[in-house]
């Protein structure tokens, strides 16, 4: 479904270069999930955010199914792929409802007026109907984030991006956001890559790992790997022991 | 979760008349919890009602010459005195609301867009765009505002209108700038990038994602600032290139009132108090608003 | 209520604390004892466990009611000192770690002069002296080159160095109570571990007490020697060890984690309503 070869991001110039992503390549198959763990800074989320069309500045190749994918993207290639963010109070507009919020996808790319499917998007996501007049600031971050994932998911796209989805969220909220990510992924059929630093969220989530840092991926771990805590590289094994007081 | 009710009344926003209702009325309960706030809009409300009911409030008219009664000092039947031509000085400065409230509307109308405009579109595109529009209005901001208005008057004719376009023209300079800090915040932001990713175009973005944010500063800086334009006015109608005679327009009044300032100080006094009442309002009411308009109380 | 033991550091019986106007109580009814030993205070956002940490340290924002049977630090009431005493108190007798460095370092004066500040401030040392003992105090938290990093400003620090030279200014007086809110929060999975370690390391060589505040539990669990869980502002139980969990709470909290080493189809998820009518258990 998503076929990345040798994606690599550099940002500033002289002294102030940073090599972000260097050169990475992979693939995730459909239906499959994906998740790239690393530190902050590692370049996982410069990786989500190129796959995304959000970071422009990339060179190397990116396919969606089959359909190479530039770095500026028409409607049709947009509405390939969706992000949900890691703040759920920074991804909201604050002056718009959640009604308007949620219907803006669809009315930006011009596929109508998008009020019919408000409600339709509040139910799957586990929020009552009423909530469509609500602003952001009324609602809790966990509601807020269900919101974003509504919204990402208002297109019907084949593939989800999640950057750190529930680090900015409390343990029980984020229990219950997995398990509406895991309910939609299967009903859906959806493709997910998954970015974060949290082994234990991302073992939860991934059929598949991979490990970052400084720009390049270390390790590739399987579910059956992540259970057992087989690593192949040094670093993995020190973020696994780190995961795990 | 409630059952799926087929009601487009729950699913449709509410109309913009509502909205605005329901914003007021939040924005009015806030208001509730500062007196010095509520005095500054008391005060400005009295003044819009001044000027709407001039004609039924103000004793005579603004024009009617009484030479018998010249320079009075204020008393029962001329509550603020009269000036050298026997006109009542209450009555000018009622009339004279009008003017005032004419030319503060007028500028900010004027100002209030354009500064906008300017500045969000130079914060979003970044880049040349940014650089041209700034130095732009770097150029106009080292204008002063007063030395413009003169050239304006000399090539258009000194008048009210003049006058307005005068200061419309070098009052945006700050607004565009406030507008354009704002923008280059708000550009950064998760919904902004969200909204990148579903095909909303720049236009779109400018207009229904940036602008919105930028809108409580830039009515702060307004009202802040209006104090400043009433006193250009004032000053322009003192060197005569406001509204002109017989025109109430009380920095004119000030001007001529200036020869009989040592023996009857009403004459400019009394539309020098207006004036501080008037800035001192709009001070205050722009200093209340930041409070009640930070969109950081809308986050939280 | 236990006697007062003489080497309780810390002493609290029924601590409340109300913001401004609201009647639901930030911090109900909390009570525990501090000796020298490290306690862990572990709850969601909203349950005030950093409030309670403020509360201790008297720095909440003048709206907050604080109200207790009992507050004591080393015998001596906190709650009838006055603001001046307290600012006596703190720093030296006790010390709160803050979450970012970022945030909680002053960002325009370099290292060297902030945790100096705090031996001029506290000792009463001369700036040399303070300067001999900044540079002491930043070996001892491992920041070996430290004399290029007093050079440095915070912007010029990693998270995990940042946080480090935080427990040194704080720990600088070697003060009997140290607070740390979500001390490793803010910093990258690899370090926190050894911020922990130095952090345990210091406070035990001091003989001091240790309240560590966080929302991950199993951190706490490893650390310390007693954890208090709270919810909606009230203490609902207190364990040794997370197999102890016997309130509906705690066991939903431990249970709602994931844990790749036993991977579960779905996600178990808090039932609040059953968590209102619960009643609290005391021990």
């Amino acid at each position: 479904m998503i076929k990345v070869d040798k994606l690599d991001v550099v940002y500033g110039t002289g002294r102030a270069r940073n090599h972000a992503v260097r050169g990475v390549s992979f693939s995730v198959a459909k239906g499959e999930t994906l998740g790239i763990v690393g530190e902050s800074g590692c370049g996982k989320s410069t990786v989500l955010r190129s796959l995304a069309g959000i970071e422009q500045g990339w060179t190397g190749s990116v396919e969606f199914n089959g359909t190479p994918i530039g770095k500026l993207r028409s409607r049709d290639e947009l509405k390939l792929s969706q992000m949900v963010f890691q703040d759920p109070y920074g991804s909201l507009h604050p002056r718009h409802r959640i009604g308007t919020a949620l219907a803006e996808p669809i009315r930006s790319m011009g596929l109508g007026d998008g009020w019919s499917k408000v409600p339709q998007a509040l139910k799957q996501v586990g929020l009552p109907e009423d909530f469509a007049n609500r602003f952001p600031h009324e609602l809790s971050g966990g509601q807020r984030q269900r919101v974003a994932i509504a919204r990402a998911l208002i297109l019907s796209p084949p593939i989800l991006l999640l950057d750190e989805p529930t680090s900015a969220l409390d343990v029980s909220i984020q229990a219950e956001i997995l398990n509406l990510l895991d309910d939609q992924r299967d009903e859906r059929g959806l493709t997910f890559v998954l970015v974060s630093h949290d082994l234990s969220v991302i073992a939860h989530m991934c059929d598949r790992v991979l490990v970052m840092q400084n720009g390049v991926f270390l390790d590739e771990m399987t579910k059956a790997d992540l259970r057992a805590g087989t690593t192949h590289a040094a670093y993995s094994q020190e973020l696994f022991e780190a995961n795990f007081l | 979760m409630s059952q799926v009710l087929h009601n487009d009344a729950i699913v449709k926003p509410p109309g913009i008349l509502a909205r605005l209702q329901a914003s007021a009325g939040r924005t009015i309960r806030k208001l509730a919890e500062e007196p010095l706030g509520m005095a500054g809009f008391l005060i400005l409300a009295m003044l819009v009602v001044v000027a709407v009911f001039a004609p039924l409030i103000s004793p005579y008219g603004p024009n009617v010459q009484m030479l018998s009664d010249a320079l009075k000092p204020p008393s029962l039947a001329h509550l603020a005195g009269t000036d050298e031509f026997g006109r009542d000085i209450v009555s000018r400065l009622v009339w004279g609301t009008r003017i005032t409230i004419q030319t503060v509307l007028s500028v900010s109308v004027i100002v209030g867009p354009v500064g906008l405009i300017i500045g969000v579109v130079a914060g979003f595109f970044g880049g040349r765009t940014d650089a041209i529009l700034m130095r732009a209005t770097d150029i106009v901001l080292s204008f002063p505002s007063l030395i413009l208005a003169l050239a304006f008057a000399a090539a258009l004719g000194a008048g009210l209108n003049t006058a307005i376009i005068a200061i419309s023209l070098t009052a945006w300079p700050p607004i565009a700038r406030l507008a354009r800090a704002e923008s280059l915040v708000v550009r950064n932001a998760d919904y902004v990038a969200a909204a990148r990713l579903y095909g909303a175009s720049p236009v779109r973005i400018l207009l229904l994602y940036i602008a919105p944010m930028c809108i409580p500063s830039v009515i702060v800086r307004l009202t802040l600032n209006m104090a400043g334009i009433i006193l250009t006015a004032a000053s322009l109608g003192f060197l005569g290139l406001g509204a002109q005679p017989p025109s109430p327009e009380w920095g004119a009044m000030i001007s001529s009132g200036r020869k009989f300032m040592l023996d009857y100080w009403w004459v400019a006094v009394m539309p020098g108090i207006a004036i501080l009442l008037t800035s001192l309002a709009f001070n205050i009411v722009g200093d209340t608003l930041r409070d009640l308009l930070d969109p950081r109380h809308a986050r939280s | 209520m236990p006697d007062r033991n003489p080497s309780t550091i810390l002493s609290v019986c029924d601590l409340n604390v109300r913001f401004g106007k609201n009647s639901i109580a930030a911090v109900s009814n909390v009570s525990f004892d501090l000796g020298r030993e490290r306690i862990g205070i572990v709850g969601e956002s909203g349950s005030g466990k950093s409030t309670t940490g403020r509360a201790i340290m008297r720095l909440l924002a003048p709206s907050a009611h604080i109200s207790a049977e009992r507050l004591d630090l080393d015998g001596s009431p906190l709650l009838e000192k006055t603001e001046r005493q307290m600012g006596a108190l703190r720093g030296k007798d006790m010390a709160l770690i803050m979450q970012d460095p970022r945030y909680s370092l002053n960002p325009v004066l370099n290292i060297g002069r902030q945790v100096a500040e705090a031996a001029r401030l506290h000792l009463g040392s001369s700036r040399k002296q303070a300067l001999d003992e900044t540079r002491a105090m930043l070996r001892r938290v491992r920041i070996n080159d430290a004399d290029r990093v007093m050079k440095l400003y915070p912007h010029q620090i990693s998270g995990g160095m940042g946080q480090r030279v935080m427990i040194a200014m704080m720990l600088l007086s070697k003060p009997k109570l140290v607070i740390a809110d979500e001390p490793t929060s803010a910093l990258d999975v690899s370090v926190r571990k050894d911020v922990l370690i130095l952090l345990d390391e210091l406070v035990r060589e001091n003989n001091s007490g240790l309240i560590l505040i966080s929302h991950d539990i199993r951190m706490v669990a490893a650390f310390c020697e007693r954890i208090l869980v709270m919810y909606a502002g009230r203490v609902v139980e207190t364990l040794t060890r997370l197999d102890e969990a016997e309130h509906a709470y705690t066991r939903g909290l431990i249970a709602a984690l994931p844990d790749p080493r036993n991977p579960v189809r779905r996600l178990q998820v808090l039932d609040r309503r059953t968590l209102e009518t619960t009643p609290e258990a005391t021990e």
